[in-house]
């Protein structure tokens, strides 16, 4: 959490304690702040809390290992489909959610590391669009599975999945406190992923000071250098791809489960590009700047969306710019102006990991 | 035969849309090394922008020969698109040249959904019909091959220009000061090539040639709406690549080869992996072929770059 703390405007640098403090009183209190503008806003904040578990694998990936993947979605799908395998009717399998979990977990690092073998030598441009590719093969196959065997559902998706179930606690339901007082289920599922992705930047910040995550830094800042002092850029970069399709596959599951339902239109290239843009809209390689590009990023429309919808009414008349392409339109110009006024993000990230100063601090190197 | 005659027709045409806007992909990769992600909705703006024009010829003057019509179109929707090539370059590319490679690379995937997005604002999101001036009733050259005359027109328009093109870039002055920016930039900047100036131009060239794809890809299909370019402009790209990126000649040639795999493909796939897969896999095969190239011979089939650049 200390990147995060550090990102708070103001207070981050002069009292790092407070700013945690900080951090963590928002992250709790976020949903209870929510429910007073209405139910739909804790939703939003649940989405919100999955895109942060996206933006933060996929900044493993680019950000970390300098490995621009445009097809990062694919995981997402395929954590998603195995959970609709797995726990709904579709196939009358029902799987609790701790078998489910590992094995979507599983299923996307194979899929990652299936992607990362052929494209061990590309890089940059050819990289970004062979991964896209990879991506809309993964879309037409669950698009058209459906076909002469069953087994995607094809465009029409599949139903029903089964609740996140936790130690005999379904979480789709709402707690009943008293007789008119309960939780609801949303909060639930808000702290169930608020606990995710918790677990994620302890793990991703531990990981960025370790072995692992400076031969990444060094193999991103130049592959033949890091090559020369022993670094084996071949595992280095299958282990991102991997370990960034983990994160894409629990995200996907627990996308599948919350949602109930999972089809073909939630995968496409849009979604993809709209976790770049996060990614690259906070700062590539940085915690806080993925967590707060998911966050605004992922928000941002929503709002829009309810003001924008009754101001154009009030000014035209009629809706003018429906959501979808208000959201469109800010992710794209999000990319745009970024990259032309501040190329490093809303939160550069800090070198200071590199500082043999620091890692002595933290016990990295004797 | 006939079958096989027939994909090699529904090949060649697909293929030399391809390759028109493959031509675009491989000139700016040459002079910049950018993927202009952006080059395929250029040709979505120049199909949409045609129909404009015609909806409104069809309402000013209705007698009007559909040749005519045809070209006066063409006549607005190519200056729309180079405008659209220059001001991309200018406001977008230009001030990136000298950034790390992943920034104009980000820039290009926004800019395409900048002018997707604008598209949706002035066009509406739903698929327009394209009207088929040119008569669409087949023809039948070879007992059971057809061959539509829009087809003919296709393959014929591809042809001249390229042809163009290669005149141009071979033949003039500006061709010259093209090749030379794209062999090294400073150095024919200090030969006295003004190579913005050049650079702004190769997007412009590419722009209009987007264009007339644009227009003969909507009235083959006879259906234009605000996403339709950005899969012929990945296909595109994948031709330059297969054709070995930078490389005119390479992109003409791996238009074609990608027409035909894929009429092909979409033709016998059900048969060869006995009904499991179908027609509606046909998008895979571009893909496929990007990475099987890019692996294993990443010059492509006429090309001298490698795929080793960051």
């Amino acid at each position: 959490m200390n990147e995060l703390a550090l990102a708070v405007p103001w207070l981050g640098k002069r009292n790092p304690l407070a700013a945690r403090w900080l951090v963590i009183a928002l992250a709790l209190a976020a949903p209870l702040v929510a429910m007073a503008f209405g139910r739909t806003w804790v939703r939003v904040i649940d989405f919100a809390l999955l895109y942060i578990l996206l933006a933060l694998g996929l900044n493993l990936v680019v950000g970390f290992a300098g490995l621009l993947d445009l097809g990062y979605i694919a995981f997402y799908a395929v954590g998603a489909y195995t959970a609709a395998f797995l726990a709904s009717p579709h196939f009358d399998v029902h799987l609790p959610i701790w078998i489910v979990l590992p094995l979507a977990a599983c299923f996307a690092a194979t899929a990652g590391i299936m992607l990362g073998f052929p494209v061990l030598r590309l890089r940059g441009d050819y990289l970004a669009i062979v991964t896209l590719g990879f991506g809309e093969i993964v879309r037409i196959f669950i698009n058209n599975l459906n076909y002469p065997i069953n087994i995607t559902n094809g465009p029409q998706g599949i139903n029903s999945l089964d609740p996140i179930v936790l130690f005999g606690w379904d979480l789709s339901r709402n707690i009943r406190l008293t007789e008119d007082v309960s939780i609801n289920t949303l909060f639930l599922y808000y702290y169930a992923f608020l606990a995710c992705v918790a677990g994620a930047i302890l793990f991703i910040q531990r990981l960025q000071i370790s072995r692992i995550g400076r031969a990444w830094a060094a193999m991103r800042d130049d592959e033949l250098a890091a090559k020369a002092i022993g670094i084996n850029t071949r595992n280095m970069k299958l282990l991102a791809f991997s370990l960034g399709a983990t994160f894409g596959g629990v995200s996907g599951v627990l996308f599948g489960t919350f949602q109930g339902f999972v089809s073909p239109e939630s995968f496409s290239l849009m979604e993809s590009i709209a976790v770049l843009t996060m990614v690259v809209f906070g700062g590539m390689g940085n915690i806080a700047g993925a967590v707060v590009g998911a966050v605004i990023l992922s928000a941002l429309p929503e709002i829009l969306r309810n003001l924008a919808v009754p101001m154009q009414q009030a000014l035209f008349g009629h809706v003018l710019l429906d959501p979808e392409v208000l959201r469109m339109l800010l992710l794209s110009l999000a990319m745009i102006l970024m990259m032309l006024l501040r190329p490093s993000g809303l939160i550069p990230a800090s070198a200071k990991y590199s500082h043999i100063r620091y890692l002595k601090a933290k016990g990295v190197t004797e | 035969m006939e079958i096989f005659l027939q994909q090699v027709v529904n090949g060649l045409v697909v293929g030399s849309v391809y390759a028109l806007v493959a031509l675009g992909y491989t000139m700016v990769y040459g002079i910049l090394g950018l993927i202009n992600f952006a080059h395929g909705d250029l040709v979505m703006v120049g199909a949409l922008t045609a129909l404009q024009t015609m909806t409104f010829l069809m309402g000013v003057a209705p007698g009007m020969s559909p040749i005519a019509m045809l070209l006066l179109s063409l006549l607005v929707a190519i200056p729309v698109c180079m405008l659209l090539g220059y001001l991309m370059e200018r406001l977008a590319y230009r001030r990136l040249r000298n950034a790390p490679r992943l920034a104009p690379l980000i820039t290009a995937i926004g800019v395409s959904f900048l002018l997707q997005t604008l598209a949706m604002i002035v066009w509406g999101r739903n698929y327009h019909t394209f009207p088929q001036l040119i008569s669409t009733t087949p023809l039948q050259p070879i007992e059971g091959v057809f061959i539509t005359p829009i087809q003919v027109t296709i393959i014929a328009v591809s042809a001249l220009m390229m042809a163009g093109l290669i005149l141009l870039v071979t033949k003039t002055k500006l061709g010259r000061a093209m090749r030379a920016t794209a062999e090294n930039h400073r150095v024919a900047a200090l030969m006295g090539v003004d190579t913005n100036m050049i650079i702004a131009m190769t997007f412009v060239i590419g722009a209009a040639l987007a264009a007339v794809a644009g227009v003969m890809f909507a009235s083959n299909y006879g259906i234009a709406h605000y996403g339709m370019g950005f899969m012929p402009g990945l296909k595109a790209f994948t031709a330059a690549v297969l054709g070995g990126i930078g490389n005119l000649g390479g992109a003409m040639l791996g238009g074609i080869v990608l027409g035909l795999v894929e009429s092909f493909g979409a033709g016998y796939i059900e048969n060869l992996t006995f009904g499991f897969l179908n027609s509606s896999y046909q998008d895979i095969f571009a893909f496929m072929i990007l990475g099987l190239v890019l692996i294993f011979k990443p010059t492509g089939l006429l090309g001298e770059r490698v795929s080793d650049r960051a």
